[in-house]
């Protein structure tokens, strides 16, 4: 018997679990905003931590 | 202290140590150290650096062509405090924070990301700040014990960025959840046509050698399922436009797209369930992915030229101070009506159109006109919505509210422009939607054709043709070509929005050019002297005083011709008339217009006039200097025309085009800068308002306009396409659907080309789909198309167009 008679329905359910991860991640805003997290790539710092002036 | 930048100014002039961009001579302080070119740069530069984010400098980039002097406001911010404001626009998060949302002006790169999310530094009490570059706004949590929102509000516009309240956009929201939902569907159909693929490639493998009856079936079932996820989920947008197109008879893409989907759903169902047969769900669920994505694409760019509209929308106040009786209360600037009074503190915005009944003030025009110089105004007279109120409070009745004031009226415009669907995809729609209609004719004379001669393989054969006639080259194509371009000009300082402008550029018509800044180099330079010599140190010392560029000019010819410094004047009062005047001593010196003079009633030598006639016959502007009442000296001022505008204006005749320069300028001049640019006089308009430059372009249909965005907004959202150049690109970018960041012709030049070429793209793909299109087609009537075959050319037309489109070739074209 092939195995693919179980791996195929387990790939189909990994995928399926991949989709609903995606899913949730636009429904919570994460891919509303494309564009400034490339500009913040440049940037190295670690905190924003903090309020105060120097 | 040092940083790393750029400096590409010529010699002789100083930087600003906060923008890079030059300091005008009388803001140079001797002694060296650090220049400023505005006291608003000053203090921008030194609250980065007491807050040790110098960093900052090494990060800008000093080739964003929207640069800008912080400038000096008096722009007061109290008014955010009051709990109206917080009423509307703050969010009361109930552990003790507070968050809003800020529209900014004046973001150009990464750097301005990097500080201002550096805010919490900057403010005591700011908990995070996050910037959305695309935007443009700044989304602020704190904490309400530690501080306010005005000076949250004031500490980012000391730092350059002009904040203004998020109004609550409904449509706004709209777009987002629209967006997300494409995204979804994106992501769904992206895992089925992945999946699907895989499948696929398992069962072509298989048809050379042998697979197990019980594998070969599970794939089949496999592909089935997979398959009718993708069309009745993310393909359901398809099924439900063709039968809205269906309802209402308009032809639309969705039509055959929804068909091939169909048909070629059910006859894979079919075929599964029967064991036997061609499945074709691999296509189906590619075919969806594909077309899903270009939709994205395109409404992503849509969505993001609405939204720099949207920008012009917040620059009006909030908050309108109304008169109710004998009192004053705020209300929201929306529920102001015509005839209402408010008044307007100093500092603050217009809410409305209006006209003054009480006091008098100067304005800051410069979101209308691009005039930064106050213009004073009072009783009786107009003000817009959107000007600041610079010097004294004023009543105002209020003529006109929201949509109808002039800046209302022009974000309309540029708002309905880029929300229209361009008519060349309207127009590639509705040839699909004709070529559904042979197809399913031809099916039908197949069917029954084949049903007489052998019935057996009838159905095989239609829905092999109805599969392989796939118009998603059309569907996908055009758009995506559209797109291409415009990222691609783009990434070469050409900023388009919406499709029409390419399509609409391809053809040559008449197109009008503005002089100053376009054909000139916009700098003003001093050609001539006539008259007394000794007095020229005098006025140079005189100007130094003045920013006007006329000054600058007069200032750099006598230091040019190395003349003497003269002792400063010992008062100086300058005019928004056209002049200045100083006294040496007992001595008074007027510098200026003819105009400004004769108001003066300064004698004019007949000499010093007969000059200026000459002058002006030249195509100079004459700046008449005069001494206790008379006229001594005369200087002809020019503007020296761009080396590439005469080869560039030759080009743009040779390729068709009817040229001709509509300027606000003294039309002699106009003239004497076309002659020496090979322009007919007639073609050339001096001495036109804003209202003339319209009347001018929207006199031929098709009549392109390039001109300095910011003064000519209203003629360039009125022309057929109108090219805005060199000022900021956020008031350029409202009224024009086109700005280029370069100055000069260059740019004009090449956008034409990749308009010409964007639409030879365009015709070659639906040539290209055409005809692969019949040649299936006809194919599979005769039965010659293996349904295998069918499934591989179907992806096939689709891909080779799409590249085509990537393929366009981009030639910058020597004039």
């Amino acid at each position: 018997m092939s195995v693919l008679f179980i791996a195929l329905p387990i790939a189909l359910v990994l995928g399926a679990i991949a989709v609903f991860a995606f899913v949730k991640a636009v429904r919570t805003g994460q891919f509303d905003d494309l564009d400034t997290p490339a500009a913040r790539v440049v940037f190295d710092d670690a905190d924003i931590a903090g309020p105060g002036r120097h | 202290m040092s940083t790393e930048r750029a400096n590409q100014l010529p010699a002789g002039e100083t930087s600003c140590a906060h923008c890079a961009l030059p300091v005008p001579d009388p803001r140079i302080v001797p002694g060296g150290g650090d220049q400023f070119c505005c006291h608003g740069c000053e203090t921008a530069y030194r609250l980065i650096r007491s807050c040790g984010l110098d960093a900052y400098y090494s990060f800008v980039d000093t080739d964003s062509p929207t640069r800008a002097p912080v400038g000096d406001t008096e722009v007061t911010y109290d008014e955010l405090d009051r709990s109206s404001f917080a009423a509307r626009y703050v969010r009361d998060h109930g552990d003790g924070r507070l968050s809003c949302t800020l529209a900014l002006e004046g973001m150009h790169c990464a750097a301005c990301v990097w500080l201002l999310e550096k805010l919490p530094r900057l403010v005591e009490g700011v908990i995070e700040a996050r910037v959305d570059w695309a935007r443009s706004t700044l989304h602020v949590t704190w904490c309400a014990e530690s501080c306010r929102v005005s000076q949250i509000a004031r500490t980012v516009a000391e730092l350059g960025y002009r904040p203004h309240p998020v109004h609550e956009d409904t449509a706004q929201a709209r777009g987002d959840a629209h967006a997300r939902r494409q995204l979804v569907q994106i992501g769904i159909a992206a895992a089925a046509a992945g999946n699907n693929m895989l499948i696929a490639t398992a069962l072509y493998l298989g048809m050379f050698s042998a697979m197990e009856a019980g594998v070969e079936e599970m794939l089949r079932l496999a592909s089935c399922v997979v398959g009718l996820v993708s069309v009745a989920g993310p393909g359901r947008v398809f099924m439900q436009g063709a039968r809205a197109a269906l309802r209402t008879r308009t032809p639309h893409m969705d039509l055959p797209i929804a068909l091939g989907l169909g048909v070629g759903a059910i006859a894979g169902l079919v075929n599964t369930l029967r064991g036997v047969g061609e499945i074709y769900f691999d296509t189906l669920s590619v075919l969806v992915l594909l077309l899903l994505v270009g939709r994205y694409v395109q409404s992503r760019q849509q969505h993001r030229a609405a939204d720099a509209v949207r920008l012009l929308k917040r620059l009006t106040p909030p908050i309108a101070h109304k008169r109710a009786g004998e009192r004053w209360v705020d209300v929201p600037s929306e529920i102001i009506e015509v005839g209402d009074v408010v008044e307007v503190r100093v500092g603050e915005a217009f809410p409305a159109d209006g006209r003054i009944t009480q006091g008098k003030t100067t304005v800051d025009q410069s979101i209308l006109t691009g005039e930064s110089r106050p213009i004073p105004v009072a009783v009786g007279e107009e003000v817009s919505a959107g000007m600041l109120n610079l010097s004294a409070g004023v009543s105002v009745r209020v003529d006109a509210v929201g949509a109808n004031t002039r800046i209302g009226k022009v974000a309309e415009l540029v708002e309905s422009a880029s929300s229209r669907r361009p008519a060349i995809v309207q127009w590639a729609d509705s040839i699909g939607a004709k070529f559904v209609v042979v197809v399913i004719a031809i099916a039908a004379v197949t069917l029954a054709a084949w049903l007489a001669l052998d019935p057996a393989v009838a159905v095989d054969h239609t829905v092999a043709l109805l599969i392989v006639a796939c118009p998603c080259a059309l569907g996908l194509a055009t758009p995506l070509a559209l797109s291409v371009a415009v990222s691609r000009a783009a990434k070469r300082r050409i900023l388009i929005k919406g499709g029409d402008v390419l399509q609409r550029l391809s053809r040559p018509g008449t197109i009008w050019l503005d002089k100053t800044g376009t054909l000139t180099m916009g700098r003003m330079s001093v050609v001539q002297w006539h008259g007394d010599l000794e007095v020229r140190p005098q006025v140079a010392a005189l100007e130094r005083h003045a920013t006007h560029p006329v000054a600058r000019a007069l200032v750099a010819f006598a230091e040019a011709n190395g003349d003497a410094m003269a002792a400063a004047p010992d008062a100086v009062e300058q005019s928004d008339q056209g002049g200045i005047v100083g006294r040496f001593g007992v001595r008074e010196l007027v510098v200026g217009s003819r105009r400004f003079l004769a108001s003066r009633g300064t004698a004019m030598d007949s000499d010093i006039l007969a000059r200026s006639e000459a002058i002006l016959a030249g195509g100079h502007a004459p700046v008449f200097v005069a001494r206790d009442g008379v006229t001594i000296a005369v200087a002809a001022l020019g503007d020296p025309i761009r080396p590439d505008a005469k080869p560039a204006i030759e080009r743009l005749r040779r390729d068709g085009w009817v040229v001709g320069i509509a300027s606000g300028d003294h039309p002699d001049i106009v003239r004497e800068v076309g002659r020496s640019l090979g322009l007919p006089p007639e073609q050339c308009h001096g001495g036109l308002t804003p209202q003339d430059k319209v009347e001018l372009v929207t006199r031929d249909r098709a009549a392109v306009m390039v001109g300095d965005g910011v003064n000519d907004s209203a003629a360039l959202a009125a022309a057929s396409v109108g090219i805005a150049t060199h000022e900021g690109a956020e008031a350029s970018l409202r009224a024009a659907p086109v700005y280029l960041a370069r100055p000069g012709l260059q740019g004009v030049l090449e956008l034409l080309a990749a308009s010409r070429s964007t639409m030879r793209t365009i015709r070659r793909n639906l040539a290209v789909s055409l005809v692969y299109n019949s040649l299936a087609v006809g194919l599979a009537a005769f039965g010659l198309i293996n349904p295998l075959v069918a499934a591989v050319l179907m992806p096939l037309s689709s891909t080779s167009v799409v590249g085509s489109s990537f393929l366009t070739r981009w030639r910058s074209p020597t004039p």
